[in-house]
Protein backbone atom coordinates (compact mmCIF):
# COMPACT_ATOMS: atom_id res chain seq x y z
CA UNK A 1 0.00 0.00 0.00
CA UNK A 2 0.81 3.55 -0.58
CA UNK A 3 -0.62 6.64 0.86
CA UNK A 4 0.15 10.44 0.05
CA UNK A 5 1.18 11.98 3.52
CA UNK A 6 0.64 15.45 4.48
CA UNK A 7 3.02 16.29 7.83
CA UNK A 8 2.48 19.94 8.47
CA UNK A 9 4.04 22.55 10.18
CA UNK A 10 4.98 21.28 13.51
CA UNK A 11 5.45 17.34 12.42
CA UNK A 12 8.94 19.27 10.85
CA UNK A 13 10.41 20.75 14.41
CA UNK A 14 8.67 20.14 17.89
CA UNK A 15 6.82 17.21 17.14
CA UNK A 16 9.64 15.24 15.07
CA UNK A 17 9.12 12.37 17.64
CA UNK A 18 5.32 12.00 16.42
CA UNK A 19 6.70 12.24 13.00
CA UNK A 20 9.62 9.57 12.87
CA UNK A 21 8.23 6.94 15.30
CA UNK A 22 4.89 6.85 12.80
CA UNK A 23 7.04 6.95 9.80
CA UNK A 24 9.04 3.89 11.07
CA UNK A 25 5.82 2.16 12.32
CA UNK A 26 4.03 2.69 8.98
CA UNK A 27 7.34 0.94 7.74
CA UNK A 28 7.24 -1.74 9.85
CA UNK A 29 3.49 -2.58 8.69
CA UNK A 30 4.91 -2.30 4.92
CA UNK A 31 2.57 0.96 4.17
CA UNK A 32 5.15 3.08 1.58
CA UNK A 33 4.47 6.49 2.59
CA UNK A 34 4.72 9.73 0.10
CA UNK A 35 5.19 12.95 1.09
CA UNK A 36 2.98 15.74 -0.37
CA UNK A 37 5.23 17.47 -2.51
CA UNK A 38 4.86 21.90 -2.20
CA UNK A 39 2.46 21.35 0.71
CA UNK A 40 1.59 24.59 2.47
CA UNK A 41 -0.11 25.00 6.10
CA UNK A 42 -3.15 23.20 6.20
CA UNK A 43 -4.78 26.57 7.81
CA UNK A 44 -3.91 26.32 11.48
CA UNK A 45 -7.68 26.77 12.64
CA UNK A 46 -11.04 26.07 10.34
CA UNK A 47 -12.56 29.66 10.32
CA UNK A 48 -15.43 29.51 11.63
CA UNK A 49 -17.17 32.93 10.29
CA UNK A 50 -19.21 32.36 7.52
CA UNK A 51 -17.89 34.87 4.87
CA UNK A 52 -14.16 34.29 5.93
CA UNK A 53 -13.41 32.38 2.34
CA UNK A 54 -9.69 33.54 2.49
CA UNK A 55 -8.33 31.25 4.94
CA UNK A 56 -9.95 27.97 3.41
CA UNK A 57 -7.56 29.10 0.76
CA UNK A 58 -4.45 27.36 2.77
CA UNK A 59 -6.25 23.87 3.01
CA UNK A 60 -8.11 23.97 -0.60
CA UNK A 61 -4.67 24.52 -2.01
CA UNK A 62 -3.15 21.62 -0.20
CA UNK A 63 -5.81 19.21 -1.64
CA UNK A 64 -4.79 20.63 -4.93
CA UNK A 65 -1.68 19.49 -4.30
CA UNK A 66 -2.77 15.75 -3.42
CA UNK A 67 -4.91 15.80 -6.98
CA UNK A 68 -1.46 16.87 -8.70
CA UNK A 69 -0.08 13.60 -7.21
CA UNK A 70 -1.94 11.43 -8.81
CA UNK A 71 -4.14 10.69 -5.98
CA UNK A 72 -7.23 11.18 -4.23
CA UNK A 73 -6.41 10.83 -0.95
CA UNK A 74 -4.13 12.14 1.87
CA UNK A 75 -3.26 11.00 5.41
CA UNK A 76 -2.34 13.70 8.34
CA UNK A 77 -0.90 12.56 11.66
CA UNK A 78 -1.72 15.88 13.24
CA UNK A 79 -5.26 16.22 14.48
CA UNK A 80 -5.24 19.99 13.66
CA UNK A 81 -4.23 19.48 10.01
CA UNK A 82 -6.88 16.23 10.30
CA UNK A 83 -9.70 18.85 11.54
CA UNK A 84 -8.50 21.69 9.23
CA UNK A 85 -8.39 19.93 5.83
CA UNK A 86 -11.59 17.53 6.17
CA UNK A 87 -13.65 21.00 7.23
CA UNK A 88 -12.37 23.19 4.58
CA UNK A 89 -13.31 20.16 2.44
CA UNK A 90 -16.31 19.34 3.79
CA UNK A 91 -17.40 23.22 3.32
CA UNK A 92 -16.39 23.42 -0.47
CA UNK A 93 -18.21 20.32 -1.23
CA UNK A 94 -21.12 21.60 0.39
CA UNK A 95 -20.97 25.55 -1.13
CA UNK A 96 -20.10 25.43 -4.97
CA UNK A 97 -19.95 29.39 -4.96
CA UNK A 98 -17.61 29.68 -2.17
CA UNK A 99 -15.84 26.38 -3.74
CA UNK A 100 -15.59 28.61 -7.45
CA UNK A 101 -14.67 31.71 -5.35
CA UNK A 102 -11.94 30.16 -4.24
CA UNK A 103 -10.91 28.01 -7.07
CA UNK A 104 -11.52 32.10 -9.42
CA UNK A 105 -8.50 33.00 -6.27
CA UNK A 106 -6.19 30.42 -6.92
CA UNK A 107 -6.20 31.12 -10.79
CA UNK A 108 -2.63 30.66 -11.06
CA UNK A 109 -2.94 27.15 -10.20
CA UNK A 110 -2.54 24.26 -12.85
CA UNK A 111 -5.75 22.85 -12.40
CA UNK A 112 -9.70 23.82 -10.12
CA UNK A 113 -10.12 21.62 -7.09
CA UNK A 114 -13.63 19.78 -7.26
CA UNK A 115 -14.60 18.65 -3.91
CA UNK A 116 -12.91 14.88 -4.76
CA UNK A 117 -9.75 14.17 -1.98
CA UNK A 118 -10.40 12.06 1.02
CA UNK A 119 -8.74 13.11 4.35
CA UNK A 120 -8.15 10.44 6.31
CA UNK A 121 -6.20 10.49 9.69
CA UNK A 122 -3.38 7.89 10.84
CA UNK A 123 -5.39 6.27 13.06
CA UNK A 124 -8.50 5.59 10.27
CA UNK A 125 -5.92 3.94 8.02
CA UNK A 126 -4.73 1.84 11.20
CA UNK A 127 -8.71 0.70 11.90
CA UNK A 128 -10.12 0.75 8.55
CA UNK A 129 -7.21 -0.13 6.11
CA UNK A 130 -4.47 -2.38 8.06
CA UNK A 131 -7.04 -3.17 11.01
CA UNK A 132 -5.64 -3.40 14.62
CA UNK A 133 -5.64 -7.44 14.44
CA UNK A 134 -3.10 -7.43 11.44
CA UNK A 135 -1.18 -4.99 13.69
CA UNK A 136 -1.11 -7.21 16.36
CA UNK A 137 0.06 -9.82 14.18
CA UNK A 138 3.60 -7.57 14.03
CA UNK A 139 3.92 -6.76 17.67
CA UNK A 140 7.39 -7.74 18.47
CA UNK A 141 7.20 -6.46 21.55
CA UNK A 142 3.80 -6.52 23.65
CA UNK A 143 3.49 -3.38 26.13
CA UNK A 144 2.61 -5.45 28.73
CA UNK A 145 1.50 -4.11 32.25
CA UNK A 146 1.60 -0.64 30.55
CA UNK A 147 -1.16 1.19 31.89
CA UNK A 148 -2.07 3.67 29.55
CA UNK A 149 -4.84 6.83 29.31
CA UNK A 150 -5.55 7.71 25.95
CA UNK A 151 -5.85 11.49 25.56
CA UNK A 152 -8.05 13.02 22.40
CA UNK A 153 -8.60 16.56 22.92
CA UNK A 154 -11.13 17.88 20.44
CA UNK A 155 -9.95 17.82 17.16
CA UNK A 156 -10.00 14.57 16.74
CA UNK A 157 -13.66 13.74 17.47
CA UNK A 158 -15.46 17.43 17.11
CA UNK A 159 -17.29 18.24 14.99
CA UNK A 160 -19.29 15.04 15.00
CA UNK A 161 -19.63 14.83 11.21
CA UNK A 162 -15.75 15.50 10.88
CA UNK A 163 -14.84 12.99 14.13
CA UNK A 164 -13.09 9.55 13.10
CA UNK A 165 -15.12 7.89 16.17
CA UNK A 166 -18.01 8.65 18.31
CA UNK A 167 -18.09 12.58 20.18
CA UNK A 168 -18.27 11.94 23.55
CA UNK A 169 -16.94 8.01 24.15
CA UNK A 170 -14.13 7.68 21.16
CA UNK A 171 -12.47 4.08 21.80
CA UNK A 172 -10.35 4.08 18.90
CA UNK A 173 -7.11 4.75 21.03
CA UNK A 174 -8.16 2.21 23.43
CA UNK A 175 -8.81 -0.52 20.95
CA UNK A 176 -5.06 0.06 18.96
CA UNK A 177 -3.51 0.13 22.64
CA UNK A 178 -5.23 -2.75 23.79
CA UNK A 179 -3.81 -4.70 20.26
CA UNK A 180 -0.46 -3.62 21.19
CA UNK A 181 -0.56 -5.80 24.62
CA UNK A 182 -1.29 -2.55 26.90
CA UNK A 183 -3.73 -2.00 29.53
CA UNK A 184 -6.15 1.26 28.23
CA UNK A 185 -6.98 2.80 31.63
CA UNK A 186 -10.33 4.96 30.77
CA UNK A 187 -10.47 8.17 32.37
CA UNK A 188 -13.28 11.22 31.91
CA UNK A 189 -11.29 13.87 30.59
CA UNK A 190 -9.93 11.82 27.59
CA UNK A 191 -11.85 14.41 25.07
CA UNK A 192 -11.60 17.61 27.44
CA UNK A 193 -10.15 20.84 25.90
CA UNK A 194 -6.35 21.08 26.63
CA UNK A 195 -7.10 24.75 26.18
CA UNK A 196 -5.24 24.95 23.30
CA UNK A 197 -3.42 28.13 21.43
CA UNK A 198 -4.20 29.94 25.25
CA UNK A 199 -0.80 28.62 26.13
CA UNK A 200 0.72 31.70 24.17
CA UNK A 201 -0.72 33.96 26.20
CA UNK A 202 -3.09 32.74 28.98
CA UNK A 203 -0.51 30.21 31.29
CA UNK A 204 -3.05 29.66 33.93
CA UNK A 205 -5.47 28.22 31.89
CA UNK A 206 -3.26 25.67 30.58
CA UNK A 207 -2.05 24.66 33.86
CA UNK A 208 -5.54 23.94 35.70
CA UNK A 209 -6.88 21.80 32.88
CA UNK A 210 -3.01 19.98 32.72
CA UNK A 211 -3.58 19.68 35.86
CA UNK A 212 -7.50 18.64 36.22
CA UNK A 213 -6.91 16.59 33.12
CA UNK A 214 -3.36 15.03 34.17
CA UNK A 215 -4.67 14.13 37.56
CA UNK A 216 -8.30 12.73 36.53
CA UNK A 217 -5.90 10.10 34.25
CA UNK A 218 -3.72 8.93 37.25
CA UNK A 219 -6.69 8.63 39.84
CA UNK A 220 -7.80 5.54 37.73
CA UNK A 221 -3.83 4.27 37.45
CA UNK A 222 -2.10 5.19 34.30
CA UNK A 223 1.51 5.52 33.93
CA UNK A 224 1.71 7.19 30.79
CA UNK A 225 -0.66 9.36 28.83
CA UNK A 226 -1.12 9.38 25.23
CA UNK A 227 -1.75 12.53 22.73
CA UNK A 228 -2.24 12.55 18.58
CA UNK A 229 -2.03 16.55 18.50
CA UNK A 230 1.14 18.13 18.86
CA UNK A 231 -0.44 21.24 20.85
CA UNK A 232 -2.09 19.07 23.34
CA UNK A 233 1.55 17.66 23.44
CA UNK A 234 2.86 20.67 24.57
CA UNK A 235 0.42 21.56 26.90
CA UNK A 236 -0.40 18.32 28.51
CA UNK A 237 3.82 17.58 28.67
CA UNK A 238 5.95 20.87 28.55
CA UNK A 239 3.37 22.52 30.82
CA UNK A 240 3.76 20.36 33.04
CA UNK A 241 6.66 22.89 34.31
CA UNK A 242 3.93 25.55 35.17
CA UNK A 243 1.30 22.88 36.36
CA UNK A 244 3.60 22.25 39.30
CA UNK A 245 4.32 25.53 40.09
CA UNK A 246 0.20 26.11 40.26
CA UNK A 247 -0.23 22.60 42.12
CA UNK A 248 2.83 21.66 44.13
CA UNK A 249 0.73 18.51 44.91
CA UNK A 250 0.71 17.47 41.29
CA UNK A 251 2.92 14.47 40.25
CA UNK A 252 5.07 14.87 36.55
CA UNK A 253 3.51 12.20 34.11
CA UNK A 254 5.33 11.12 31.02
CA UNK A 255 3.10 12.11 27.46
CA UNK A 256 3.72 10.27 24.47
CA UNK A 257 2.25 10.18 20.89
CA UNK A 258 0.63 7.48 20.05
CA UNK A 259 2.71 6.52 17.32
CA UNK A 260 5.85 6.38 19.93
CA UNK A 261 4.04 3.31 21.68
CA UNK A 262 3.28 2.18 18.29
CA UNK A 263 7.07 2.19 17.47
CA UNK A 264 8.46 0.78 20.54
CA UNK A 265 5.20 -2.18 20.00
CA UNK A 266 6.46 -2.75 16.41
CA UNK A 267 10.26 -3.05 17.26
CA UNK A 268 11.25 0.71 16.02
CA UNK A 269 15.10 1.58 16.88
CA UNK A 270 14.77 3.82 19.49
CA UNK A 271 16.33 6.55 17.65
CA UNK A 272 13.23 6.91 15.73
CA UNK A 273 11.44 7.26 19.22
CA UNK A 274 13.15 10.56 19.85
CA UNK A 275 12.36 10.98 23.66
CA UNK A 276 14.61 14.07 23.60
CA UNK A 277 11.64 16.32 22.22
CA UNK A 278 9.65 14.80 24.89
CA UNK A 279 9.57 17.15 28.15
CA UNK A 280 8.67 14.32 31.24
CA UNK A 281 11.47 11.55 30.30
CA UNK A 282 9.25 8.44 29.52
CA UNK A 283 12.64 5.91 29.55
CA UNK A 284 12.56 5.61 33.20
CA UNK A 285 8.66 3.87 33.61
CA UNK A 286 9.16 2.41 29.85
CA UNK A 287 12.63 0.64 31.35
CA UNK A 288 10.70 -0.62 34.18
CA UNK A 289 8.87 -2.19 31.91
CA UNK A 290 11.54 -3.61 29.84
CA UNK A 291 10.52 -1.93 26.75
CA UNK A 292 13.72 -0.01 26.08
CA UNK B 1 -24.78 43.93 37.78
CA UNK B 2 -27.25 45.73 36.67
CA UNK B 3 -28.42 45.36 32.97
CA UNK B 4 -30.51 47.29 30.50
CA UNK B 5 -32.42 45.65 27.60
CA UNK B 6 -34.17 47.94 25.87
CA UNK B 7 -36.19 47.32 21.73
CA UNK B 8 -32.95 50.03 20.50
CA UNK B 9 -30.77 47.40 21.66
CA UNK B 10 -32.95 44.59 20.61
CA UNK B 11 -32.82 46.20 17.23
CA UNK B 12 -29.34 46.94 16.84
CA UNK B 13 -27.28 46.08 13.71
CA UNK B 14 -24.73 43.77 16.29
CA UNK B 15 -27.70 41.38 16.23
CA UNK B 16 -27.87 40.73 12.88
CA UNK B 17 -23.81 40.88 12.29
CA UNK B 18 -23.84 38.08 14.36
CA UNK B 19 -26.26 36.23 13.10
CA UNK B 20 -24.81 36.63 9.70
CA UNK B 21 -21.31 36.32 10.62
CA UNK B 22 -22.01 32.77 12.39
CA UNK B 23 -24.52 31.81 10.19
CA UNK B 24 -26.92 30.77 13.20
CA UNK B 25 -30.03 31.32 14.74
CA UNK B 26 -29.70 33.10 18.08
CA UNK B 27 -33.54 32.67 19.01
CA UNK B 28 -33.62 28.48 18.76
CA UNK B 29 -31.73 28.73 22.02
CA UNK B 30 -34.22 28.54 24.51
CA UNK B 31 -31.67 28.71 27.67
CA UNK B 32 -31.24 24.93 28.52
CA UNK B 33 -27.72 25.57 30.18
CA UNK B 34 -26.45 22.33 28.45
CA UNK B 35 -23.60 24.52 27.06
CA UNK B 36 -22.37 26.46 30.18
CA UNK B 37 -22.77 22.88 32.25
CA UNK B 38 -20.08 21.39 29.71
CA UNK B 39 -17.70 23.90 28.88
CA UNK B 40 -14.19 23.32 30.07
CA UNK B 41 -13.63 27.20 30.57
CA UNK B 42 -16.44 28.77 32.34
CA UNK B 43 -14.01 28.81 35.76
CA UNK B 44 -12.30 31.92 33.87
CA UNK B 45 -15.38 33.38 31.97
CA UNK B 46 -17.09 36.21 33.00
CA UNK B 47 -20.76 35.61 31.00
CA UNK B 48 -21.03 31.96 30.40
CA UNK B 49 -21.65 30.42 26.86
CA UNK B 50 -25.35 30.26 27.41
CA UNK B 51 -26.05 33.96 28.64
CA UNK B 52 -23.66 34.74 25.85
CA UNK B 53 -26.61 33.78 23.44
CA UNK B 54 -28.94 35.69 25.65
CA UNK B 55 -26.90 38.90 25.42
CA UNK B 56 -26.77 38.24 21.74
CA UNK B 57 -30.34 38.26 21.46
CA UNK B 58 -30.84 41.33 23.10
CA UNK B 59 -28.18 43.41 21.19
CA UNK B 60 -26.10 43.58 24.70
CA UNK B 61 -23.38 45.16 22.64
CA UNK B 62 -20.85 46.85 24.91
CA UNK B 63 -21.12 43.81 27.72
CA UNK B 64 -19.97 40.85 24.81
CA UNK B 65 -17.61 43.35 23.20
CA UNK B 66 -15.77 44.09 26.27
CA UNK B 67 -16.34 40.36 28.18
CA UNK B 68 -13.73 38.34 29.36
CA UNK B 69 -15.25 35.06 27.93
CA UNK B 70 -15.19 35.54 24.43
CA UNK B 71 -11.38 35.19 24.36
CA UNK B 72 -11.28 32.60 26.46
CA UNK B 73 -13.44 30.30 24.61
CA UNK B 74 -10.96 27.90 22.28
CA UNK B 75 -13.71 26.69 20.15
CA UNK B 76 -13.49 23.39 21.49
CA UNK B 77 -16.59 23.02 20.18
CA UNK B 78 -18.25 20.91 23.21
CA UNK B 79 -20.89 23.53 23.55
CA UNK B 80 -22.28 22.56 19.67
CA UNK B 81 -21.81 19.08 19.76
CA UNK B 82 -24.20 18.74 22.71
CA UNK B 83 -26.73 21.71 22.30
CA UNK B 84 -30.27 20.03 21.70
CA UNK B 85 -31.41 23.04 19.53
CA UNK B 86 -28.39 22.21 17.21
CA UNK B 87 -27.26 26.12 17.60
CA UNK B 88 -23.40 26.15 17.25
CA UNK B 89 -22.57 28.24 19.67
CA UNK B 90 -18.37 28.54 19.31
CA UNK B 91 -19.56 30.21 15.48
CA UNK B 92 -21.62 32.97 17.70
CA UNK B 93 -18.18 33.77 20.15
CA UNK B 94 -16.43 33.33 17.05
CA UNK B 95 -18.51 36.09 15.31
CA UNK B 96 -18.49 38.33 18.32
CA UNK B 97 -14.50 38.27 18.10
CA UNK B 98 -14.56 38.75 14.34
CA UNK B 99 -16.35 42.06 14.90
CA UNK B 100 -13.47 43.15 16.79
CA UNK B 101 -10.88 42.06 15.20
CA UNK B 102 -12.47 43.48 11.96
CA UNK B 103 -11.57 46.65 13.28
CA UNK B 104 -8.32 45.51 14.16
CA UNK B 105 -8.67 45.16 17.71
CA UNK B 106 -6.31 42.33 18.22
CA UNK B 107 -6.14 40.27 21.51
CA UNK B 108 -2.55 38.66 21.24
CA UNK B 109 0.08 41.51 22.03
CA UNK B 110 3.10 39.50 20.32
CA UNK B 111 5.38 41.83 20.92
CA UNK B 112 4.91 41.10 24.32
CA UNK B 113 5.84 37.72 24.76
CA UNK B 114 9.81 37.47 25.48
CA UNK B 115 11.69 35.83 22.98
CA UNK B 116 12.40 32.73 25.44
CA UNK B 117 8.69 32.01 25.06
CA UNK B 118 8.31 32.52 21.04
CA UNK B 119 11.12 30.50 21.13
CA UNK B 120 9.73 27.42 22.94
CA UNK B 121 6.63 27.96 21.83
CA UNK B 122 5.83 25.48 18.94
CA UNK B 123 4.60 26.98 15.52
CA UNK B 124 1.19 25.11 15.75
CA UNK B 125 0.70 27.34 18.99
CA UNK B 126 1.86 30.70 17.57
CA UNK B 127 -0.04 30.14 14.09
CA UNK B 128 -3.38 29.29 15.61
CA UNK B 129 -3.34 31.98 18.28
CA UNK B 130 -2.66 34.53 15.40
CA UNK B 131 -5.24 33.03 13.99
CA UNK B 132 -7.90 33.41 16.81
CA UNK B 133 -6.59 36.79 18.37
CA UNK B 134 -5.00 38.97 15.84
CA UNK B 135 -6.30 40.76 12.76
Amino acid sequence: MKICYYPGCTLKNNAKNFEESALCSLNSIGVEVEELPRWNCCGTVFSLATDDLIHHVAPIRNLIRVKESNTDRVMTLCAMCYNTLKRANERVKADSESLDKINQFMYREEIDYEGDVKILHFLELLRDEIKFENISKKVTKLLKNLKVANYYGCLLVRPKEIGLDDVENPTILENLMTALGADSIDFPYKTECCGAYQTVNNLEIIAERTYHILTSAQSQGAEIVTVSCPLCAFNLDHRQKETVQKYPEFKNIPILYFTQLLAIALGCPEESLRFDLNYIDPKPILKEKGLI
Amino acid sequence: MRINISQRKIKDPFVAKVQELSGQNLLACYQCGKCSAGCPAVSQMDILPNQIIRYAQLGLKDELLQSKSIWICASCMTCNARCPKGINIAEVIEAIRQILLRKREDYLKIEELSDEEKTKLPPIAMVSSMRKFTS
